[in-house]
């Protein structure tokens, strides 16, 4: 164990949480990822409602954006993109 | 307002649960809850009964709440609502306290089918009874999920769990579906309605009307769960789906109007209404299902089969006379 | 004391009257006797529009408590009150709120545990819950519980403290028995209590009041694993230490506006003393009454009624009865199978260690709620006597009032 981790006197009272998340990685659970065809996708937003993880964002310009770091490479925007523009790929 | 809300509106607003999270891949619990908080209308503070959604999303250091959130017990989310509720009324009457200017806190009590049907069946009635200004949501994957998928009851008939295995006499779970939804309904609160995440509009929309009514509401949600039901974790949205279009979970609304429940089918259960023909055999739902598998192999099981197709139309025709 | 007003109240009377007072934004409670008055009184203070609170009258004890944990969270101040089944049913709810810092007062009608079912008084309720991170202050009348009722709110919410807080009241010998209480005008307080403070913690956002604020979420309650969990422990066992240290001011404090001192431990007759008798709750006034009369028949005897039983008074304790030879601890709740009654326990532990220490018998007695006469305290005296005499402890635990 090579990090090291607070003393009692460091952390906040009453057991609150002093990190988000975000700071936790779980992009690697998978051995897939989405790849999406930009060109073929309508901007439905369903991808992002409906992904587990709320990796998948929609860009300024309304496209779905995956967070790598998250993805846990379930399947499921592949599955439910209407127009099938998003397939599932092998890590590398 | 409600209808103002667009999905291409709720895609933009932050995620009210940051990724990060420890829940399984495919897991439809953050799916169903980010949908509900994408309907929040400003200050909002959630709780959780203990379960899936409370231990993968708080694990210490680690939270993945971007809003106020506090789990306490399994027993008593509607309680610790009622305290919050509570205190922010107090706060509004005597315009003082951290919560005194807020003329909305969307209060919400996140709880599974164990933490609702079961063991916190009691919290609930008692802060339905009381008339909290809350909404309740029931993730309702039909077993225990986080301490290894053992019977409720909320598990359907013949659902094979760890504590109702499918064994060489008894095939799986031997009671039917506690009818949850009716229990709450009988409370007389202002609005009760039942989601698929297969239709996030629908479910936001609904979510938005929870939070708008003043006293109590219920979301009851039908969450699959790919470890529990035991099918590919890319199906999870397409179960939903099913659910919902062989009228094993129809989707409604119920307000209490005038003294009494009025029941309304929403979108895709009012279709199947209007075009009985389109309502799908239940045997499709069961037999993606691995919790199913032994009404399938080693021999086919139509008895059962056919006792969970007659209580689903059974239901499904008590819901059509209510909806009138 | 100028300005006080004497009321007849019983010590369930005391308590709801303080928090009508105090005027807290939350209280939830479940009637059970005999608590019940507190909540009854406190209904019609809510019903005359005499407080503000929101009344939350809740379908158990275990949402009471679960609750006054979500109003404390979001900022309230949360009252609930209860009694021995009531308690167990909250046990659970109880190491929730303290281990979440939230200052909540909690009034204990003491009342024995089931089974069988009980109604009247013994310790074994609160001693029941003397592990689960609570203060417990004990009171001998209805004063006590009055201005107990009173300094709980600024003791659980010192900034160095933030833990809940029970005031103890035996039930029915206190809950139910009509007293002359002084009681402070409205205003005094008001400002005694003032309003809730909060400490700051660093949460995942930044920077924020320990509670559920929507300006800057907090996550309480997360899942804490082997990793942080002992460490939150010792932030819990590190706010008892602190409580030691600021119980004393908050009673210095009470003292001026109210001209009546608390302490953690009270003495009566401690200078020259040969026997003492330690313990908690209303029956020291019996065991007042008895040393008065000890002392004019020439015998040594003294008193030390011990006010606050958690966080527990160690060095207060070695320096009231170190140098005493002989101590009896009255227990009014049995521990089965343990060497001896709870308080009995905390004082051994104490004295292992000292050089100087008094030999220690352990009096069991009132379980159920049985009579404890001035005769039966007499002979507890009589017993320690014989103890001095013979300079040994040959039974450690004795059990008082009881038919064998």
């Amino acid at each position: 164990m090579s990090e090291r981790f607070p003393g009692w006197r460091e952390l906040p009272k009453g057991a609150v949480s002093p990190k988000s998340s975000i700071e936790y990685k779980t992009g690697d659970w998978g051995v897939e990822k989405p790849g999406i065809d930009l060109g073929r996708c309508t901007q439905c937003t369903l991808c992002h409602f409906f992904c587990p993880e709320g990796a998948i964002t929609i860009s300024e310009d309304g496209h779905p954006e995956v967070g790598m770091d998250y993805c846990k490479g379930c399947g499921v925007c592949a599955e439910e993109c209407p127009v099938k523009c998003i397939e599932m790929v092998r890590k590398r | 307002m409600v209808s103002g809300l667009t999905l291409k509106e709720a895609a933009r607003k932050p995620d009210g649960i940051a990724p990060g999270h420890r829940l399984c891949a495919g897991c439809d619990e953050t799916v169903i809850a980010r949908m509900i908080l994408k309907a929040t209308r400003g200050p909002t503070i959630a709780t959780s009964a203990t379960g899936c959604l409370e231990v993968a999303t708080s694990i210490f250091p680690y939270t993945a709440w971007n809003l106020p959130w506090i789990h306490s017990a399994f027993e008593n989310a509607a309680a610790t609502a009622s305290g919050i509720e509570a205190a922010w009324q107090a706060m509004r009457k005597k315009g003082k306290g951290p919560l005194a200017e807020y003329e909305t806190v969307d209060i919400i009590a996140f709880a599974g089918d164990g933490g609702t049907y079961d063991i916190g069946l009691q919290a609930l009635s008692g802060a339905l009874e009381r008339g909290h200004d809350f909404t309740y949501v029931l993730l309702d994957n039909e077993a225990y999920m986080n301490t290894g998928i053992q019977r409720s009851g909320g598990t359907p008939f013949a659902a094979s769990t760890t504590t109702s295995p499918a064994g060489k006499v008894i095939p799986g779970k031997r009671e039917w579906k506690k009818p949850i939804d009716e229990i709450v309904i009988a409370h007389g609160i202002p609005y009760v309605a039942t989601l698929s995440a297969a239709w996030p509009l629908d479910v936001i929309r609904k979510a938005r009307k929870a939070f708008e009514v003043e006293g109590p509401a219920f979301l009851h949600a039908i969450v699959p769960c790919t470890r529990g039901w035991r099918y590919p974790q890319e199906k999870t949205i397409e179960i939903s789906r099913l659910a919902v279009q062989t009228c094993f979970f129809p989707l409604y609304e119920c307000r209490f109007e005038e003294g009494r429940p009025v029941y309304k089918l929403s979108g895709p259960s009012a279709a199947i209404a209007r075009r009985p023909e389109s309502k799908k055999p239940v045997l499709e739902y069961l037999e993606m299902q691995g919790r199913f598998r032994h009404l399938f192999r080693p021999e086919r099981r139509d008895d059962l089969i056919d006792s969970i197709q007659a209580w689903v139309d059974q239901n499904w025709q008590i819901l059509l006379e209510k909806v009138g | 004391m100028k300005n006080q007003i004497l009321m007849g109240l019983n010590g369930d009377e005391a308590v709801a009257y303080a928090t009508k007072q105090v005027n807290p934004d939350v209280v939830a409670a479940y009637p059970i006797t005999p608590q019940t008055i507190i909540v009854e009184r406190f209904s019609e203070y809510v019903a005359d529009g005499e407080v503000d609170t929101e009344f939350v009258a809740v379908e158990s004890e275990h949402s009471a408590l679960s609750s006054c944990i979500g109003a404390a969270a979001a900022g309230a101040r949360a009252f609930t009150a209860t009694a021995a089944n009531g308690l167990a049913l909250m046990w659970e709810m109880t190491y929730i709120a303290s281990g979440m810092r939230l200052p909540i007062v909690m009034a204990i009608a003491n009342r024995a545990l089931s089974g069988p079912i009980n109604i009247p008084t013994d310790h074994s309720d609160s001693m029941g819950a003397r592990d689960s991170g609570w203060i417990q202050i004990y009171c001998e009348n209805s004063q006590e519980v009055y201005d107990a009722s009173l300094a709980a709110w600024r003791i659980g919410e010192h900034l160095d403290v933030q833990l809940p807080v029970m005031v103890c009241l035996d039930g029915f010998t206190l809950s139910h028995t009509m007293e002359n209480v002084y009681t402070l005008p409205d205003e005094k307080v008001r400002d005694f209590v003032s309003e809730r403070k909060f400490i700051k913690v660093e949460g995942h956002m930044g920077e924020t009041e320990l509670r559920l604020n929507p300006e800057c979420p907090l996550t309480m309650g997360p899942l804490d694993l082997q990793d942080y969990y002992f460490e939150h422990k010792l932030q819990q066992i590190d706010a008892m230490k602190q409580a030691l240290k600021a119980i004393p001011e908050i009673d210095a404090e009470y003292a001026k506006i109210s001209g009546r001192s608390y302490d953690f431990l009270h003495p009566y007759r401690m200078e020259d003393t040969e026997v003492a008798i330690l313990g908690l709750g209303s029956t020291m006034g019996t065991v007042r009454y008895v040393v008065d009369q000890l002392r004019e028949e020439g015998v040594k005897a003294g008193l030390v009624k011990m006010r606050v039983f958690r966080p527990f008074p160690v060095e207060e304790l070695i320096k009231t009865v170190g140098n005493v030879p002989v101590l009896g601890v009255l227990d009014k709740a049995a521990s089965f199978g343990a060497p001896g009654g709870p308080l009995y326990e905390e004082v051994k532990t104490t004295f292992y260690d000292q050089p100087e220490k008094p030999m220690v018998v352990d009096y069991i007695y009132g379980l159920g709620g049985r009579d404890t006469s001035p005769q039966m305290i007499r002979g507890i005296y009589e017993n320690l006597m014989g103890v001095l005499e013979r300079g040994s402890v040959s039974d450690r635990v004795c059990f008082v009032g009881v038919r064998q």
